[in-house]
């Protein structure tokens, strides 16, 4: 798109240089013969009041009116882009004196200026585009400004300053680089804005109104003999509106060039997974039917452009009433998107499946939303990591909560509004009647979280997902958000799946671990077993790596490496690249959870004979 | 505050504590309003930005986010110029081989030196970072929040190499983190601040062990360790009660609003810091009273048995 | 002003006139004194609310600007009403699917690509021309009869909300979109709460707070739109005065349009500023409650 735009502007720049060479008819010349003819053989596009041949009016008409777009474009480039850098990187006095100006010039519309222009210096074309660019300058202005603060408070600019890289510098090498994207694209919109403007003007009579053509005198001319024939009014419109959309397109694909960059930059490498069959014979034994939730072989899997990505392969587990299973690993691994998959609210273009998921006894379909009508909010409570941006920002504590209560209990407003006040209590607010007329963004992280917990416990939820509830926190808030979770779990009876990276909130909350790692499951065990007696690698490495658990100023044992990401997965056992006891038989197909002495569940093939040689602890 | 030639120093604290302005402050950034920034027997605070800048090469900086703390429009290998080129060295085999061999004093193959920062993980750019901010060989590095955002496993990685790297270099740190645990664990010293002021600083073992000031055992309280046994004798019996914090000046101790063992005049006049013992600074009124009412404090943080 | 090519002497006495007439008129005018002593007179009145009179039919300027205003706020308001009933709705139904998305996209292109002028020209056209449905120009009071206004004002306003509704459409896409992808509607989702209130209750009114601004915008430039739009259609409005006013020069008029102008741009801003407050809390209580809960918030 913005590649055959480019094509076209560059067409038309070359046409309206050689218009004397290649429109059919010279400058001027009438035909009386053929007036108001519509397209024909001897005029292809057809021809005027006066039988001027409205192709070579065309033609003529570019020369004049790029001229006057490029002047208009210097104007606008030049003040545009110097005082955008100024106000941007000069902030203070001079920045606000110049934002001042900027809101005054865009507040009224350019077009009465420009006849202001006029007034004072009739029917010039480089008054009315020198006053064009000036005014339109302060878009640009802004823009660049914008561009330039933010570049000035990105890490690497600072980290460019706290190196002694002087001021010029990075403005040569950072700032200018970032602001070139979106300068050009904005030039470009604006060459566009400066033909209308023109054809505008030269329809209302107010430039020169030499024997030139221009393509707005042209619709002028149309204009005055419509009821005759309306066709000359069409190819100098066509013209224009393909010329303004062209450069649009231009800008726009300008635009995404510089988005792009961005993108890439967290974009990660995909490769297509490899397609393992759903087979039966490995998995554990049949569910226990008195498990709160049965989650069988949940697979979650990214539709994309080079075909489907596992993200996250066969996880099982099983929560019981009034227990807390914590579901630990590093980030990528995939223990957002398995409980997201359970609450069937993967985020667009991901797909999960699963061989079996029950929650109380009904009947979960990850692929079919009506089945989670009746258990989200219900049964199941959310509670994110993002305590802040989980509330809609619009609303009032009490108005979510009105809402979320009366969506499951019907009942009257002002029954829900002391519903609302009790919940809040249950999160032990002192003053819960304040908190329900407050707005999110006068609540605290900490306080935030306690209101998002009220929220997801309003419908009595018999089961409670918290990712990530407490990491964004300050750990005194940590400590109390996690005593509060305690708290609920003993007085409501709650189930609660906490999926968490910090193995000292593990220790803190859990009753069972199940460990993931790579999309998969490796380890799972009570939450002691698991502490002390890892039956996978992975965990031990993890245990011991942990600072807070390791002696003072004492070298950590590390892994090499890092965990491959989605796409790179081995057939085999997933940990076997970074393992000190990888052999053959790791990478030999794939693995299953075994139950290994200590009645953990774990993907280890080696675990018994690691365990006699003494490297996993007895 | 100060940090030792060849040493860790940790600051610690919460959210609003002050830590990254403090690191400003010493980086330059941020002008001091009042008090002085010492560096190497000379001061530095108020410095013309031409005599600043040339500090540069001696005084650096690791954030937190790598991937942003790096241009994605260059490579690797211009990041890492760009400070050796502020010192005015123009001669291109003698920056060649600097980043090369800076880069592989961090563990980052060279020949990967003309890929873009997209193209590295978390782990791996943060040790470009690292290796930038010692292309210059600098004597204080200033790691505000640097491991904070790494998985465990790439932490522990980033932690050994930032302790390989004082070893042979020498280097002096100022290592700014939220986490106490990690403090404890790699800082030979801390000072620990709570809304710009500091409550503590010492001897990190000695304050980790037997904290002196009431937010210190507080922070070390919340903090989880990895030790289900050890960690459920010390989790919050029940939960509290949230109510709004008053904020505001207020004449007396900072932190006497959420203090346990505040007294009246706690809330009237504010501590000044005292020396309690070589090297072991103080604010709080109420030192050593409160100590002796709670002595859980002295078993609670012994590292937990190990595994 | 004097050393200008042509003024508004000119105009009104005749390129034949001779030199003593356009001496007479200029006295007549005060063009015999120095630019900035006119415009110090000017700008003394115009605090006065007297922006002088005409230059040609020598009326005071207020009183033909007065006249003007209805026509002219008409094609605006209706125009803006329309723009935004439709835009949003498009919008809304954009952010649904993804190929409605970039139709709409495309469309809004399209939309802004088309200069006014000649659109109203094409509407004129079809509408009125071919099929005779309204009147091709003119404007009709609408004490005169509201049938034969609406007829009157159709067409302009037609064509002014044909980029109008592209530019609503467009924000009020992206705003939904953004809306509806932020955190707290995985949230609600999880809570139950149903789609229908998720996309009106939370992602429209969360979207409501830059389309009002958007809105805002599409008026002011709906302002400008008048200047070609009332010419083509021959509507006595503020814009086709300050064109014809800048086809003969008369310099008090234009500045009166001007003046209009800016009024009216600054009502705009502050209705829109009034409505920015009330939809967005974190604007109300800025002030009011200074964060009472507030205090020690997340880690780094």
């Amino acid at each position: 798109m913005g590649a055959a735009a480019f094509v076209f502007l560059l067409a038309l720049v070359a046409v309206g240089a050689l218009a004397e060479h290649i429109a059919p008819y010279p400058l001027g010349k009438q035909d009386l013969q053929n007036v108001l003819s519509g397209p024909s053989r001897t005029h292809w596009l057809g021809s005027d009041v006066l039988g001027r041949d409205l192709l070579s009016q065309l033609l003529y008409g570019i020369g004049p009116s790029l001229v006057a777009t490029f002047e208009a474009l210097v104007v606008f480039l030049v003040i545009g882009t110097t005082f955008g850098i100024v106000a941007g990187y000069k902030v203070g006095a001079v920045d606000a004196a110049i934002s001042r100006v900027v809101e005054l010039v865009q507040s009224i519309p350019a077009i009465i200026i420009i006849l202001v222009v006029l007034g004072v210096f009739p029917s010039s074309v480089l008054a009315a585009m020198v006053a064009l660019g000036v005014l339109a300058s302060a878009g640009l202005v802004r823009v660049v400004r914008g561009s330039t603060l933010s570049v000035r408070e990105e890490l690497f600019v600072i980290a460019a300053r706290v190196s002694g890289v002087g001021p010029a510098r990075i403005m040569r090498t950072h700032v200018l680089r970032r602001i070139l994207g979106p300068m050009l694209a904005q030039a470009s919109v604006f060459a566009g804005l400066t033909l209308v403007v023109q054809a505008a003007l030269s329809y209302l009579g107010l430039l020169s109104s030499s024997a030139h053509p221009t393509w707005g005198g042209m619709i002028g001319d149309a204009s005055r003999v419509l009821s005759r024939s309306t066709w000359p009014l069409f190819p100098p419109g066509a013209a224009i509106s393909l010329t303004v959309l062209a450069f649009g397109a231009l800008g726009d694909a300008l635009r995404d060039l510089v988005a792009d960059r961005a993108v890439t930059a967290t974009r990660r490498t995909v490769q297509p997974a490899t397609a393992a069959p759903v087979d039966g014979a490995d998995a554990p034994a049949p569910p226990a039917s008195d498990a709160l939730l049965e989650v069988r072989d949940l697979s979650v899997v990214h539709a994309g452009a080079a075909g489907p990505v596992s993200l996250v392969t066969d996880v099982s587990l099983s929560i019981y009433q009034r227990e807390t299973v914590a579901l630990v690993g590093e980030s990528g691994c995939g223990k957002s998107l398995t409980a997201l998959a359970v609450l069937g609210l993967l985020p667009p273009g991901l797909r999960a499946s699963a061989r079996h998921l029950h929650f109380d006894g009904a009947r979960l379909d990850p692929g079919v939303q009506d089945t989670y009508r009746a258990v989200r909010g219900r049964d199941i409570g959310y509670v994110s990591q993002h305590a802040l941006a989980s509330l809609d920002p619009t609303h009032t504590v009490g108005s979510h909560l009105r809402e979320v209560i009366r969506r499951h209990e019907p009942m009257s407003r002002r029954a829900a509004a002391i519903r609302g006040v009790e919940l809040l209590e249950q999160v032990k607010f002192a003053e819960p009647e304040q908190v329900m007329v407050v707005y999110p963004h006068e609540l605290s992280g900490g306080m935030a979280q306690r209101a998002n917990i009220a929220l997801a416990i309003a419908g009595r939820p018999k089961l409670l997902i918290a990712d990530e509830p407490t990491t964004a926190l300050d750990v005194t808030l940590q400590a109390e958000i996690l005593a509060l979770l305690r708290h609920l779990k003993n007085s409501t009876e709650l189930g609660i799946l906490l999926i968490t990276h910090d193995w000292g909130v593990v220790a803190d909350m859990a009753d069972r671990v199940v460990v993931m790692y790579a999309g998969e499951v490796v380890e799972q065990a009570d939450t002691d077993m698991a502490f002390t007696h890892p039956r996978f690698p992975y965990t031990l490495a993890l245990m011991s790596a942990n600072p807070s658990t390791a002696d003072h100023g004492s070298k950590l044992p590390t892994v090499a490496g890092r965990v491959p990401p989605p796409g790179s997965w081995p057939v085999g056992c997933r940990f076997a690249d970074r393992c000190p006891h990888e052999t053959d038989e790791c990478s030999a197909g794939k693995l299953a959870l075994e139950v290994a002495d200590t009645g953990s569940l774990t993907r280890c093939v080696r675990a018994g004979s690691l365990l006699a040689a003494g490297a996993l602890p007895r | 505050m100060t940090v030792e030639r060849g040493r860790t120093t940790g600051l610690v604290g919460e959210s609003g504590a002050g830590k990254s302005t403090l690191a400003k402050v010493v980086l330059g950034l941020v002008p001091v309003v009042e008090g002085t920034v010492g560096f190497d027997g000379a001061e530095i605070s108020g410095l013309p930005a031409v005599r600043r800048r040339a500090l540069g090469a001696r005084l650096q900086a690791v954030y937190q986010d790598p991937l942003s703390s790096l241009n994605p429009s260059y490579s690797v290998f211009w990041s890492l110029a760009e400070p050796l080129r502020a010192r005015g060295i123009s001669d291109r085999s003698e920056i060649a081989a600097r980043v090369g061999a800076t880069l592989e004093a961090v563990g980052i193959e060279s020949d990967s030196r003309d890929r873009r920062p997209h193209e590295f993980s978390g782990g791996q750019l943060q040790r470009i970072c690292i290796a930038r901010a010692i292309i210059t060989s600098p004597e204080l590095v200033i790691l505000d929040e640097a491991v904070s955002a790494l998985d465990l496993s790439v932490q522990a990685q980033i932690l050994n190499l930032l302790r390989d790297l004082q070893a042979q270099r020498s280097l002096s740190y100022l290592f700014i983190s939220h986490d106490i645990a990690v403090v404890r664990h790699c800082c030979h010293d801390v000072t620990v601040l709570y809304q710009g002021q500091v409550m503590e600083a010492g001897d990190t073992v000695e304050v980790t062990d037997s904290p002196a000031h009431p937010y210190t055992h507080a922070l070390l309280q919340a903090s989880p360790v990895a030790n289900p046994v050890a960690q459920r004798k010390r989790q919050l019996p029940a939960p509290t009660v949230a109510a709004p914090v008053p904020t505001g000046r207020s004449s007396g101790c900072v932190y006497a609003p959420r203090c346990p063992f505040a007294v009246p005049e706690c809330h009237r006049r504010r501590p000044q810091l005292r020396e309690i013992a070589a090297g072991r600074t103080v604010a709080c009124h109420r030192y050593p009273e409160w100590t002796e009412g709670s002595t859980t404090s002295r078993v609670a943080y012994t590292p937990a048995q190990r595994l | 002003m004097a050393f200008l090519p042509g003024d508004a002497a000119v105009s009104l006495v005749g390129r034949n006139a001779t030199e003593e007439q356009l001496k007479q008129v200029r006295e007549d005018l005060g063009l015999e004194q120095p630019v900035w002593a006119q415009y110090g007179q000017w700008l003394e009145g115009a605090v006065r609310g007297d922006l002088g009179n005409s230059m040609i039919n020598r009326q005071p300027v207020t009183a033909q600007l007065n006249g003007r205003l209805a026509p002219s706020m008409s094609l605006i308001v209706g125009a803006t009403l329309i723009a935004t009933t439709l835009g949003v709705a498009i919008g809304i139904l954009g952010a649904q699917r993804g190929r409605i998305g970039r139709v709409i996209d495309s469309g809004s292109i399209g939309g802004l690509a088309v200069p006014d002028f000649w659109l109203g020209l094409v509407l004129i056209v079809l509408f009125a021309v071919h099929l005779g449905w309204f009147p091709p120009t003119g404007y009709v009071r609408w004490n005169e009869g509201v049938g034969p206004w609406m007829r009157s004002v159709a067409l302009p306003i037609a064509t002014l909300s044909v980029p109008a509704t592209a530019i609503l459409a467009r924000q009020t896409r992206e705003a939904m979109s953004t809306a509806l992808s932020k955190e707290y509607v995985r949230t609600l989702r999880a809570a139950g709460i149903g789609e229908c209130s998720i996309l009106f209750r939370h992602g429209l009114r969360n979207a409501a707070i830059p389309v009002v601004t958007v809105v805002g915008l599409v008026f002011i430039g709906s302002l400008g739109g008048t200047v070609a739009v009332e010419s083509v259609f021959a509507i006595p409005g503020l814009g086709s005065t300050a064109v014809h006013a800048t086809a003969t020069r008369d310099l008090p008029l234009i500045q009166g349009v001007v003046v209009y102008f800016t009024l009216i741009v600054i009502v705009v801003n502050l209705l829109v500023d009034l409505a920015y407050r009330y939809l967005d809390p974190r604007l109300q209580s800025a002030t009011a409650t200074d964060g009472a809960f507030a205090n020690s918030g997340a880690a780094p």
